[in-house]
């Protein structure tokens, strides 16, 4: 086995090469990315908790940790602009503004989930806020993404579509053939590769030969560049070059957020094959809510009752979706037929 | 009134919706400059410009990814695979992606767009360019399923699947892309699950489907001729959604059911046939219902070979005289 490949090799948080001009944020961003923030970290520790209630079952994968890359990036986008993702989407939904109530009740499977219990964890869509799903087949999203911004293109309405992946899709070949087709027609898209140091079980450097996922359009001439995807300014910062690129004609843009995932892949992983210690570091050292919250108590942009009464706020949602998606009825057994084909 | 080949038909039913509608979009491998490998979208680079008529890559996951991205927003897209073969290549978007997403998104995101591909055998392409693939599309709920046996049909199920707000699989025979069939001038829209009694007959119902159309209709004219069997002969046309009110009503006349298929023999489209008969019509028959298929190979190259694997005009007459006991 090559020496690259040993289980030393730990995944390193980001360094500060990455992100290196740090945007300063307004006030008012600020404080909303770290609600932001903390309301995806709290809705998913709810859903664990439902998860493990036996309210929820099948798949569920929690994106604690990888708060900061979808807020950052919600931010940089306009009116409009699409975002699609995989499996791992609760994040992706909140911050686009769906009804948290609705989210929960699709992960408990009632009829007022967002896909009527039909779709579950992975699968929810919202186009009224241009969020395009939820997909479950590692990879497929690209090819889709990059579909929704050839029909921008098509019409020349000036929007991007956001299509977020991660390290392991971005082994999947649809992705290149996606590279190519997104360069050569100058498509508006901008690629977000969650890079979170593991696909499934198993570690970047042990499944890919380059790990620099910001080199993986190198070949097709997309420019690419690795953010530090823990601290939401460097996210935004990067998330507003990429998206001006690409809204201006020049095609797309790929954007590898280095990024962490506290939980299992799903909660039925253990996550055996890393280290306590490993998580404990990302968590004690470079958790994006954690920074944020000293950050603006620091700089004395808000002060700890301001944030106290942000976070019994986002408390306050995500009981109240638990509580919603605990009582809401479930389908009625006639939905099984509905929607299969018009 | 023209006649028109069935590989111009096909252009002439594109060159049809992209006309009236500007939300259909057109894209491939070869398609545009090239006018297609088999020529039968010839015309439409020029009608229509290089940014709804678009040559690709040869990625077929990404055709189809980019397909069904510019659907949910609301175009139309034809997508080609060049080769029905192909489908393998990018089997997750037919399979995983277009016929579930009306589901999974409580109705919020269609996905309105139809992929056209060459299929069947005759042409000596041997094991990988040749298969007729119906059965792989039909088993997957979400999907519609259409085979044209003729020009007419060509344009006019192409039409009524564009129009279709889910997604279509539209599959030409390469075989039939130089035959000739009478169009009608103007605007030809059909209906998608409308099977067409192509020759009635009061002996036996023979189903078939594309290339096996023309075919079973010389088997039932020698039949005829040689042996005063009146067969009816029934182009299926759409196998999802599937005519079924047409084929029991056929049945419930004729009293016996022949299949005619390309397809190797496992799990055919025609043993779906002969098992809804079996549940609805087995009163009605007086015989067991018998499919005539390709056996369960891959397909040869060699003409001698490729000749004998597909049902022939003698084989299927053959068939069906033996079971009816003349």
């Amino acid at each position: 086995m090559p020496a690259a490949a040993k289980s030393s090799d730990a995944p390193k948080p980001a360094s500060s090469k990455s992100g290196s001009a740090v945007a300063s944020l307004s006030i008012e961003d600020e404080v909303r990315a770290y609600r932001e923030m903390l309301l995806i970290r709290r809705f998913e520790e709810k859903a664990g908790q439902l998860y493990g209630m036996g309210l929820i079952g099948g798949f569920c994968h929690l994106y604690i940790g990888q708060e900061a890359v979808v807020v950052g990036m919600q931010m940089a986008l306009e009116e409009g602009d699409q975002i699609i993702t995989a499996y791992r989407d609760h994040g992706h939904m909140l911050v686009t503004g769906m009804d948290p109530k609705g989210i929960m009740a699709e992960l408990t499977g009632r009829r007022s989930g967002f896909s009527k219990g039909k779709g579950g964890s992975m699968h929810m869509f919202s186009i009224e806020k241009n969020f395009y799903g939820g997909h479950g087949i590692v990879g497929a999203q690209v090819s889709l993404g990059t579909g929704i911004a050839f029909a921008n293109r098509y019409r020349e309405n000036r929007r991007v579509c956001l299509t977020y992946f991660g390290d392991g899709a971005a082994n999947q070949g649809q992705v290149y053939e996606s590279f190519n087709m997104a360069e050569l027609w100058k498509l508006p898209v901008v690629y977000v590769i969650e890079n979170n140091k593991y696909a499934m079980g198993t570690a970047v450097s042990r499944a890919s030969a380059q790990t620099d996922f910001s080199k993986r359009g190198a070949s097709f001439n997309i420019p690419g560049e690795q953010v530090d995807g823990m601290d939401v300014r460097a996210v935004k910062a990067a998330g507003d070059r990429a998206v001006k690129f690409a809204r201006e004609g020049n095609g797309p843009y790929i954007l590898e957020m280095l990024t962490y995932r506290y939980r299992g892949h799903s909660m039925s992983d253990p996550a055996k094959y890393r280290t306590k210690d490993e998580v404990d570091k990302f968590r004690n050292e470079h958790d994006p809510i954690t920074m944020i919250r000293a950050r603006l108590i620091e700089t004395k942009r808000a002060s700890e009752d301001e944030l106290k009464k942000i976070d019994g706020e986002v408390r306050t949602i995500v009981n109240e979706a638990a509580e919603f998606a605990s009582s809401d009825p479930e389908p009625d057994v006639s939905e099984l037929w509905t929607d299969v084909t018009r | 009134m023209a006649e028109l080949t069935y590989r111009d038909a096909v252009a002439r039913g594109i060159a049809q919706e992209m006309a009236r509608d500007p939300d259909v979009v057109f894209l491939g491998e070869d398609v545009a400059k090239a006018g297609g490998v088999f020529k039968a979208t010839v015309g439409l680079l020029e009608q229509f410009g290089p940014l709804r008529v678009r040559d690709t890559p040869i990625s077929e996951q990404a055709i189809l990814g980019a397909a069904m991205g510019a659907a949910m927003t609301g175009l139309k897209p034809i997508a080609e695979i060049m080769f029905s073969d192909f489908f393998a290549v990018c089997f997750d978007y037919i399979a995983n992606e277009f016929p579930k997403s009306r589901y999974m998104s409580n109705g919020q995101t269609k996905c309105p767009l139809v992929v056209r591909t060459g299929n069947g055998a005759g042409s000596r392409f041997g094991a990988q360019h040749s298969q007729s693939v119906e059965n792989w599309c039909m088993m997957i709920p979400g999907l519609k399923v259409v085979a044209p046996s003729n020009p007419r049909d060509v344009i006019g199920l192409l039409a009524a699947a564009v129009r279709d707000p889910d997604p279509v699989i539209f599959l030409e025979h390469k075989s039939l892309y130089a035959t000739k069939g009478e169009v009608p001038d103007g605007e030809i829209v059909d209906t998608l699950g409308t099977a067409s009694i192509v020759r009635p007959g009061k002996d036996a119902t023979i189903l078939a489907l594309a290339l096996m159309v023309p075919r079973a209709l010389a088997a039932a004219e020698k039949l005829k001729a040689e042996h005063h069997i009146d067969c009816e002969v029934i182009d299926v046309r759409s196998l999802v959604p599937l005519d079924t009110q047409t084929i029991l009503g056929s049945l419930a006349r004729t009293h016996r059911l022949f299949t005619v298929e390309e397809n190797p023999r496992l799990c055919g489209w025609g043993a779906e046939i002969v098992s809804i008969a079996a549940d609805e019509g087995f009163y009605d028959l007086d015989g067991p219902p018998v499919r005539i298929t390709t056996p369960h190979i891959p397909l040869p190259a060699a003409d001698i070979l490729e000749d004998i694997a597909l049902p022939t005009v003698d084989r299927i007459a053959d068939r069906v005289k033996r079971s009816l006991g003349a």
